[in-house]
């Protein structure tokens, strides 16, 4: 945290913002790239939405890395509320100066109460210190699952995200001299209010396509077969053709391969599938789904279709 | 686009070679089909949309493609559409001239029209009731408001009276009177505070302030409580065959509520599902059910209940349910399948939301018995089963919903049956 950080410059093109994500290890399609290369140019919050396991999160820690920039991360919840998420009066020195404050003699109302709400007493969460960052980097500020919040802290949040600043009652507002790089996600638990998504730049990460998903497991997963990471990525695209309640993510599909691979299979068969199923699907109803009848045609199907 | 200050907008960035001057040009022009097309694109969008194409530049076509959508699309369900116009429009540059100036007269005439909303009351007034004989309109609602004032006979009368049986001059007394029918439903306790000097939690700021105001004293201590609210409200409404005049004057009733309140989402089924709150926001009820009628496809057709259910379960339950959402269904459960798959899913939408209740307007008749496979398959999830054939009914809605809401108890099934049951009148 203390490192000096030294930020690099944004990339100039689309190609350059590919090649960036990429030395993060994110196999990025052309469109999310050409969406990330537009937040950096334009200054513009990226609103990524999409299934869970999609790698929404992971584009805000790959930006981090590879920009050279601190990662201030504020994972929404319901009821959150500006003391978690903007700032918080230190209470405590609040006290202890207004006992000093009497015990000296020193006692002008008006004054004290102007003294204890200054910046000196204020305690900076995430969003204040992405926007007044302690070491003057501007960092990347990831605003996760905003879904899970309700409206009140959306409309709080149109400020921040149009303006870039805060208001403070009892000091104004306080705007970023260099505005962080904001990425917003959502997995649509609920609908985002307009006026959200109008300020950003939208973006819906869908489910790679069987190309990419096998070069995000060979990155990803560098110690799986070439053999087994082909089987993995094919099964896990033939699952979601199937009328599922919840399709694995691409999160599913890496941890399924490190299981794999933990449990030293080198291929597929039906009977390892019914062992580590749980791994990939997450309700009880969709396990059921796939009887050992099914796995078998889907291990027979993804074969095939890599022999293709 | 002479207003804007192309270099303003762009910057010091290095433009790609184009004909200076058109590429603005172009994507306002491409901005306004989008919009007639019936994606929303506000005027600020047209600005950033520029920034964006410029900033990308038109070398690389799925660039600027990709560039674009980000700018103006806002919804996952908009990418389609953008993506035909868009390639319907950048298709060929000589081309496009003369599809804007052909697309243009076309688009105004498109949006001239959507002020000008005569057809769908005059069509939601053929198919709702025939045209009546009886004076102009004025009038009667004259004799409404007096009714509701001062006599109560009619009014009492009406309230009674099965929504199947009235003539169709009732019928548009009940509906006015349904306009004003609220359902408030009970508020929860959420997880903000405000401030109270009653509340059990210290508010510290608010106490610091007070503490620095009144130095040297003593400072009294002040409070927060946990502030309350609303629920979410989701409608699952039947419009098959065998629901159809009950499902008419349901839609006024959502008509009502969906205006009066926040996070009130309302989906159509026969054999398909469609979610049409975005049609009911409508002031107009008139317009309102016009555009409902536009979207619905299987009106008065077949019910596939476990079908819709199954389609709402997966494709909507997570994105309307969250924070603590009450279901109303609204259907007599009498289900063309005959129940297959029924259970399964009501089990899941019983245990996705809050509260589940159960309006069917077959309840009205005493000797009501649960022997529809559908019917039975779907009893035993519901917290509350309640008529819906009056307008008495509907009032009554009203007050069993505000009533405390089922507690832990719930879960339990056999817990449901029987109280599901001792609601239905016998």
């Amino acid at each position: 945290m203390n490192a000096p950080m030294t930020p690099h410059p944004p990339p100039a093109t689309v190609d350059a913002t590919l090649d960036l994500l990429a030395r993060g290890d994110y196999v990025a399609d052309r469109r999310l790239a050409t969406a990330v290369y537009l937040s950096l140019k334009l200054g513009r919050p990226l609103f990524l939405e999409g299934e869970a396991g999609t790698g929404k999160t992971e584009i805000a820690k790959v930006l981090a890395a590879t920009l050279g920039r601190r990662l201030v991360r504020l994972q929404c919840y319901e009821g959150l509320d500006t003391a978690s998420a903007v700032y918080e009066w230190n209470y405590p020195r609040q006290m202890i100066e207004i006992r000093l404050a009497e015990a000296q003699g020193r006692v002008v109302r008006d004054e004290l109460a102007h003294d204890i709400f200054t910046t000196r007493f204020l305690m900076k969460r995430p969003i204040l210190e992405a926007l007044a960052p302690h070491d003057g980097v501007a960092p990347v500020l990831l605003i996760d699952e905003l879904d899970r919040t309700d409206e009140p802290f959306e409309a709080f949040l149109l400020e921040v995200l149009a303006e870039n600043q805060v208001t403070i009652p009892e000091i104004g507002p306080i705007r970023a001299v260099e505005p962080p790089i904001v990425v917003v996600t959502s997995n649509r638990t609920r609908e985002i209010h307009d006026a959200i998504k109008r300020r950003c730049l939208y973006h819906w990460v869908d489910y790679p396509d069987a190309a990419r998903e096998l070069a995000i497991v060979r990155r990803k997963c560098p110690k799986a077969p070439e053999s087994l990471a082909r089987e993995v990525v094919a099964f896990t695209q033939k699952l979601r053709t199937m009328d599922l309640f919840k399709s694995p993510g691409v999160a599913e599909t890496l941890d399924w391969a490190e299981a794999l691979i933990a449990l030293d299979r080198i291929a597929l068969d039906p009977a390892t599938v019914a062992d580590t199923i749980g791994v990939l699907l997450k309700y009880q109803d969709d396990v059921g789904a796939i009887t050992p009848e099914v796995a078998g045609k889907l291990v027979a199907e993804a074969r095939e279709g890599i022999r293709l | 686009m002479t207003g804007i200050d192309r270099q303003a907008l762009v910057g010091a960035s290095p433009v790609h070679a184009l004909p200076k001057g058109r590429l603005p040009e172009n994507v306002l022009h491409f901005v306004r089909i989008l919009r007639a097309a019936g994606v929303p694109v506000g005027p600020a969008k047209v600005v950033d949309a520029i920034s964006a194409a410029e900033a990308v530049g038109v070398a690389n076509r799925t660039d600027f493609k990709a560039a674009l959508a980000a700018v103006l699309c806002t919804r996952r369900e908009h990418l389609d559409l953008y993506d035909q116009a868009f390639d319907l429009y950048w298709r060929n540059p000589r081309l496009l001239e003369k599809m804007v100036a052909a697309m243009l007269p076309q688009v105004q005439g498109r949006t001239g029209e959507e002020h000008r909303p005569p057809d769908a009351p005059a069509r939601i007034a053929q198919a709702m009731a025939p045209p009546r004989e009886d004076g102009p309109r004025r009038d009667d609602e004259d004799e409404v408001t007096l009714d509701a004032a001062f006599t109560f006979s009619p009014r009492e009368v009406l309230q009674g009276r099965d929504f199947a049986s009235m003539t169709a001059d009732e019928l548009a007394q009940v509906k006015r009177m349904i306009a004003r029918l609220r359902l408030p439903l009970p508020q929860l306790p959420v997880r903000r505070t405000r401030a109270d000097d009653r509340g059990a939690r210290i508010d510290l700021r608010a106490t610091l302030r007070r503490a620095a105001g009144a130095a040297g004293g003593a400072a009294p201590l002040a409070f927060r409580t946990r502030t309350r609210r609303s629920p979410p409200l989701v409608v699952l409404c039947d419009i098959s065959g065998s629901m159809d005049r009950y499902s008419r004057m349901m839609l006024h009733f959502l008509h009502a509520i969906t205006n009066d309140r926040h996070r009130v989402h309302v989906l159509l089924f026969g054999t398909r599902l469609t979610n049409v709150t975005r049609h009911l926001k409508h002031r107009d009820v008139d317009i309102a059910l016009g555009r409902v009628t536009g979207a619905v496809e299987d009106w008065a057709g077949g019910t596939r209940i476990g079908a819709s259910l199954a389609d709402f379960n997966r494709h909507w339950s997570r994105r309307l349910l969250g924070q603590n959402a009450v279901v109303l269904l609204i259907s007599d459960g009498l289900d063309a399948e005959a129940g297959a798959g029924l259970d399964h899913e009501m089990e899941r939408l019983s245990k996705s939301c809050r509260r589940l209740v159960w309006l069917n307007p077959l309840l009205r008749y005493a000797d009501f018995e649960a022997r529809p496979a559908g019917i039975r398959a779907m009893l035993p999830w519901v917290d509350d089963f309640l008529p819906v054939h009056s307008l008495a009914s509907l009032e009554a809605l009203a007050a069993v919903l505000n009533r405390s809401a089922p507690g832990g108890a719930r879960r339990d099934p056999g817990h449901r049956r029987s109280q599901a049951r001792t609601l239905a009148p016998r």
